[in-house]
């Protein structure tokens, strides 16, 4: 029997299953163990698990992911939790030179899966709703996946908890409790670097993951309303690229739309765009268009905040105006 | 500089050579004793000869001298057993050694061959070679500091009484990660020993601009965990305060910071000719030879010979010369294997 799980409740019921499945797996980080979690991802947990399997560490992340590099390198499977993304700053020395490197040049695998709970929308201000995924994605030996729906969620999660490299998993904060949808009861994976179409067109298609999804379905059904038949592919893998799904969309349709949450300048889309022009331009309509938050800080105020993030009535915007072109 | 902080754990006061000496009859076997000389003298021969290729331009990037820290890095080594891990720094080349690398990996290493621990990717000391439960450091100083924790912990969950060792300088000391590390190390008791490397120097920087603090062990006091300070140059003392704090890390007593004092005897690499250490500090810390003071032990002791040294000398000269010769024959990686290997399977 399928059922309908909240996207933090997949998030949680990946992990869960992993942890019962293969006792190497654990997991460290502030405040998951007896607490929960400061978004309840672990709730729970170290009741069924224990204080060995889930690990309440001191305020320190760079001993976090060093630590966790370190159980990797001893042959465990741990997943480490960043309260939120944008703390992960703090540990950035550890990931990019440590634990991304580590494989390259010494061969030793790092099954190790980064949590970063990301994302705008809630409020959080400057330093509580970042979307970091760029710099992970120009770091080779990193891996990076970033789920839209429940399914996605899940799968990934225990994609991520399977694969002996480091995954950076980039949990939308927004999507937590807003986003439903049906997992099934057995067990499945997401495998990491397939893009999946969330919707079927032949007019345009918008490349995006995250929030971006659910703006650009929701705009999506409007348009189909007026004849305008959008393709919605999200990405779920932000590194590596699965760049035979976006280019194909893109051979099918003639003209795009990339939208990410995270500003503009620097972001995945100008990538994504790259690899649009160089491998599909005779096949594209219309210029390639990107959406994205502003290149300023994330504002505090409701109504910054609200004007820096994309919306769903920014990509439908954006979307007739590719479509009239 | 006066001390402020007081240690409420016991410090040991370097003791006379004499009283190590005998205080570890029935610990080390006269066999034992000749190793660690041994191993010394093979750091710094190894270091001799990577310093000549250095100068001929067969080195691909820098070489590093341990000269002056050659009793740190294998009287703290000699304390470990098989089983148990080693984190070592770029100064501590014996430590290899003591741990099992052989001089063919360590030259191949040096001179970023195809046939190296790395396949090239990386030079000198920077390797892990699991097998022998060796990790090299990164450049980033103290990074691998709390790596070296992650290790510890999981052999703390895994509760197999493996202990983990690693080191910093005096400089690499004043990084975060340090500190980190140390708050996990010792709020979860991890078996863990951090030996800090106090060899007066971070490149240009004496430690007076480095630290105020009396002994760099005093920082113990912040974690709650034994802090001890020893005559660095001395590698029964070294080997013997290690020993002390291994045992008590297996035994799931937690960490322990152990200061080396010593000499860094070179410049911060062979570019480098250290023209701003004063040439009279050297020349005082030229008497406290780990090597030499050893050597004369030893040899008061009845355990070396003049002639035994020379032997051993020519034999260990002959075995780096013939690794050299065979590394420098050895071709380097085809380039398009740079590619390959970002990603496990």
């Amino acid at each position: 029997m399928p059922k309908i799980l909240t996207y933090i409740e997949a998030i949680s019921e990946g992990l869960r299953e992993e942890m019962r499945r293969d006792p190497s797996v654990f997991l460290l980080g502030e405040d998951i163990g007896t607490y929960g979690g400061a978004f309840k991802v672990t709730k729970g947990f170290f009741d069924e698990f224990g204080e060995n399997r889930v690990i309440d560490t001191v305020l320190a992340e760079a001993a976090i992911i060093g630590a966790a590099t370190g159980a990797a390198i001893a042959g465990m499977r741990p997943v480490a939790e960043m309260q939120f993304a944008d703390f992960v700053t703090n540990g950035f020395n550890q990931i990019v030179n440590m634990t991304a490197k580590y494989h390259y040049r010494n061969f030793v695998p790092i099954p190790l899966v980064v949590r970063l709970p990301s994302g705008g929308g809630i409020r959080g201000g400057p330093f509580h709703s970042s979307n970091p995924e760029a710099w992970f994605v120009h770091t080779p030996g990193l891996k990076v996946v970033a789920p839209s729906t429940a399914y996605d969620a899940k799968g990934l999660i225990k994609s991520a908890v399977r694969d002996n490299n480091p995954v950076v998993y980039l949990e939308h904060k927004y999507l937590y409790r807003h986003i439903k949808g049906e997992v099934p009861d057995n067990d499945y994976t997401v495998p990491i670097g397939k893009a999946d179409i969330k919707r079927e067109g032949n007019d345009i298609s918008v490349i995006t993951y995250h929030t971006g999804v659910h703006w650009a379905l929701e705009a999506a059904a409007t348009l189909s309303n007026d004849g305008i038949e959008v393709e919605v592919i999200d990405l779920r893998t932000l590194l590596p690229l699965d760049r035979e799904t976006i280019l194909n969309s893109v051979k099918k349709t003639g003209k795009v739309l990339i939208v990410h949450e995270a500003s503009l300048t620097g972001g995945i889309g100008g990538e994504i765009a790259a690899i649009i022009s160089e491998n599909a331009f005779e096949h594209l309509d219309a210029p390639i268009r990107r959406l994205a938050s502003l290149d300023t800080l994330i504002p505090y105020a409701p109504t910054l905040e609200d004007y820096f993030l994309p919306n769903t009535q920014k990509v439908s915007d954006a979307l007739r105006n590719l479509a009239r072109y | 500089m006066p001390s402020t902080t007081k240690s409420k754990h016991k410090k040991s006061s370097p003791a006379p050579k004499q009283t190590a000496f005998s205080s570890l009859n029935g610990v080390l076997k006269p066999d034992d004793y000749l190793k660690l000389y041994r191993f010394m003298l093979l750091m710094r021969e190894f270091e001799e000869t990577i310093l000549k290729l250095y100068q001929q331009g067969k080195i691909v990037g820098g070489a590093y001298s341990g000269r002056g820290n050659e009793a740190t890095a294998v009287g703290s080594t000699f304390a470990l057993e098989k089983t148990d891990y080693l984190f070592p720094l770029h100064r501590d080349i014996g430590a290899h050694f003591v741990k099992g690398q052989t001089v063919r990996n360590m030259m191949l290493q040096h001179l970023g061959r195809a046939g190296s621990l790395t396949k090239g990717r990386d030079g000198t000391g920077h390797y892990a070679d699991p097998k022998l439960r060796i990790y090299g450091n990164i450049s980033h100083l103290g990074a691998m500091v709390p790596v070296a924790c992650g290790v510890a912990l999981a052999s703390k969950l895994r509760k197999e009484k493996n202990v983990v060792m690693t080191y910093i300088g005096d400089g690499g000391a004043s990084v975060g990660e340090v500190h980190e590390g140390l708050m996990m190390a010792s709020t979860m008791r991890l078996p863990f020993v951090l030996i800090i490397e106090n060899n007066q120097y971070a490149y240009s920087t004496p430690i007076s601009k480095q630290f105020i603090v009396e002994k760099l062990s005093d920082r113990a006091i912040g974690y709650g965990i034994p802090g001890i300070t020893v005559d660095g140059t001395d590698v029964l003392e070294v080997y013997r305060v290690c020993r002390e704090a291994v045992e008590r890390a297996r035994k799931g007593e937690g960490p322990t910071i152990i200061e080396s004092v010593t000499m860094r005897m070179a410049g911060h690499a062979a570019h480098d000719n250290a023209w701003y250490v004063p040439k009279l500090l050297l020349e005082q810390w030229k008497k406290k030879d780990p090597i030499g003071q050893f050597e004369k032990l030893l040899m008061d002791e009845g355990i070396l010979t003049t002639q035994k040294k020379e032997s051993m000398l020519a034999e260990m000269r002959s075995v780096l010369e013939a690794e050299a010769q065979y590394a420098l024959e050895q071709p380097y990686p085809p380039g398009e294997q740079a590619s390959e290997g970002v990603y496990a399977e």
